[in-house]
């Protein structure tokens, strides 16, 4: 039995169901009527956390023990008194290398750290401070830290990103940083222009949890590899139908796989000629294949965002699912060789993660 | 002291519809009901201390914002905006 948390744009639904059969069940829904950016289960301690923005009352994180039963507002996700910005949302949770440790980032760029299983969080000032701050500019989606890359067994390293910003990493556990957008091509600016370095719409990354000096990353415009910790960056979407696309997603047993959902241009942003497909490497991007057995083949014209895909196991039990703001979710049991639709006609997904 | 009415979930977070607080303006009176209720911190005032966006403030039934003046037997009601998506 496969659990997903679906964030979608009215509440977070629980869906259940054995990987490689379509129809999961909704077995729980909360926040109803609020948008979920974000869901996830700390695997450590099996406590759930949930990012949640109401319309009306501003972002906050919760947790609960169950999903159907009742949530607990978590206390410090917020931005220094005195400051001009307020929170806007948590874009993402993820646990730390250390027991206990969770870190979840959001808009405008904060990286918020607990120490206590996510109860309480506090911010990161070495990121917050840093003196570049002033001049980070967002994305179409805010000026969003969304994705958290702790290294396996090493709670001093840390890769964020922040779009429309770039790669962040850290040696010290945090309390300092520096930027790391080596050979990444930002073709949105003017050739003249492009010597600044932190002007990098970085869609999503992912890292390889048994190389963890490798990472895959979808850009704004192109999707990379780095073989040296972020430090570097080599562009590895030749053989891709579009440059573009949010997610990215690693199969842990392979460190040359990735998977990625191409959508058509900045301009559109829809999967190509209405056609599903997620592409899949084993060469560390030298050759890309189209996955698309059982997802639309015509007529389907989907967005999907950068937290709505996530896998589940390893090899070729390896289980992926990703979900559409059209409301559908799709899984495959078998690392993307079939696909079959498990969940329709939920509000805009913003998010799945497995558990 | 100015009567603060809310509706659900912020009702529920305070313990009760019904508010009496001290204060001169709106911002004073809503800054006083988050002191004196602590769950409901960040949820009207943001972390820096604005009304947020989609929330509206009436004071004896006429709209206002932060610095309406509010007196002894005024009420200041706290709603959801008629906004969404």
């Amino acid at each position: 039995m496969t659990e997903l948390l679906v964030g979608t744009k009215k509440g977070l639904f629980k869906l259940e169901g054995e990987a490689g059969n379509g129809g999961f069940e909704v077995t729980a829904r909360a926040f109803a009527g609020q948008s979920v950016e974000y869901a996830m289960r700390d695997p450590r301690t099996g406590r759930y956390l949930a990012s949640v923005t109401s319309w009306f009352y501003g972002p906050k994180i919760w947790v609960a023990d169950d999903p159907a039963g009742e949530w607990q507002q978590t206390e410090g996700a917020v931005l220094p008194e005195g400051d001009e910005q307020a929170l806007e949302r948590i874009w993402v949770i993820v646990p730390g290398e250390t027991d206990g440790v969770l870190y979840a980032g959001g808009d405008p760029g904060p990286l918020f750290e607990s120490r206590d299983g996510g109860l309480t969080w506090s911010l990161n000032r070495g990121l917050w401070d840093h003196p570049t701050r002033g001049d980070w500019g967002p994305g179409a989606g805010g000026l969003c830290l969304h994705t958290i890359a702790p290294w396996p067994g090493d709670p001093e390293k840390l890769l964020v990103a922040i779009s429309a910003v770039g790669v962040w990493l850290s040696d010290d556990a945090g309390k300092t940083w520096r930027h790391s957008n080596t050979g990444i091509v930002p073709e949105y600016v003017p050739d003249d222009a492009r010597d600044n370095p932190i002007q990098h719409c970085v869609h999503d990354v992912r890292r390889a949890p048994g190389r963890p000096e490798r990472l895959f990353m979808q850009f704004h415009g192109g999707v990379y590899r780095s073989d040296d910790g972020g430090a570097t960056w080599v562009d590895v979407g030749e053989g891709l139908p579009s440059d573009f696309g949010f997610p990215v997603v690693v199969d842990p047993a392979d460190p040359d796989s990735a998977y990625v959902i191409p959508l058509i241009g900045a301009e559109d942003r829809t999967t190509p000629g209405g056609t599903v497909q997620v592409w899949e490497t084993r060469d560390a991007g030298a050759s890309w294949t189209a996955r698309g057995d059982g997802l639309p083949a015509s007529d389907a014209y989907l967005t999907v965002l950068r937290e709505a895909f996530d896998s589940h196991g390893e090899g070729e039990s390896l289980e992926l699912y990703f979900g559409a703001t059209s409301g559908e979710v799709f899984g495959s049991g078998d690392a993307g060789a079939s696909w079959a639709q498990v969940a329709d006609h939920l509000p805009p997904v913003y998010s799945v993660r497995t558990a | 002291m100015a009567r603060v009415m809310l509706r659900a979930p912020l009702s529920e977070l305070c313990g009760g519809r019904s508010h009496e607080l001290e204060g001169d303006t709106v911002l004073d009176v809503l800054a006083a009901l988050e002191r004196a209720n602590p769950p409901i911190a960040g949820w009207v005032l943001d972390e820096q201390g604005r009304i947020r966006a989609h929330v509206n403030v009436f004071v004896n039934g006429t709209a206002g914002n932060g610095r309406t003046r509010v007196g002894e037997t005024d009420q200041v009601y706290v709603l959801p905006a008629i906004t969404g998506g």
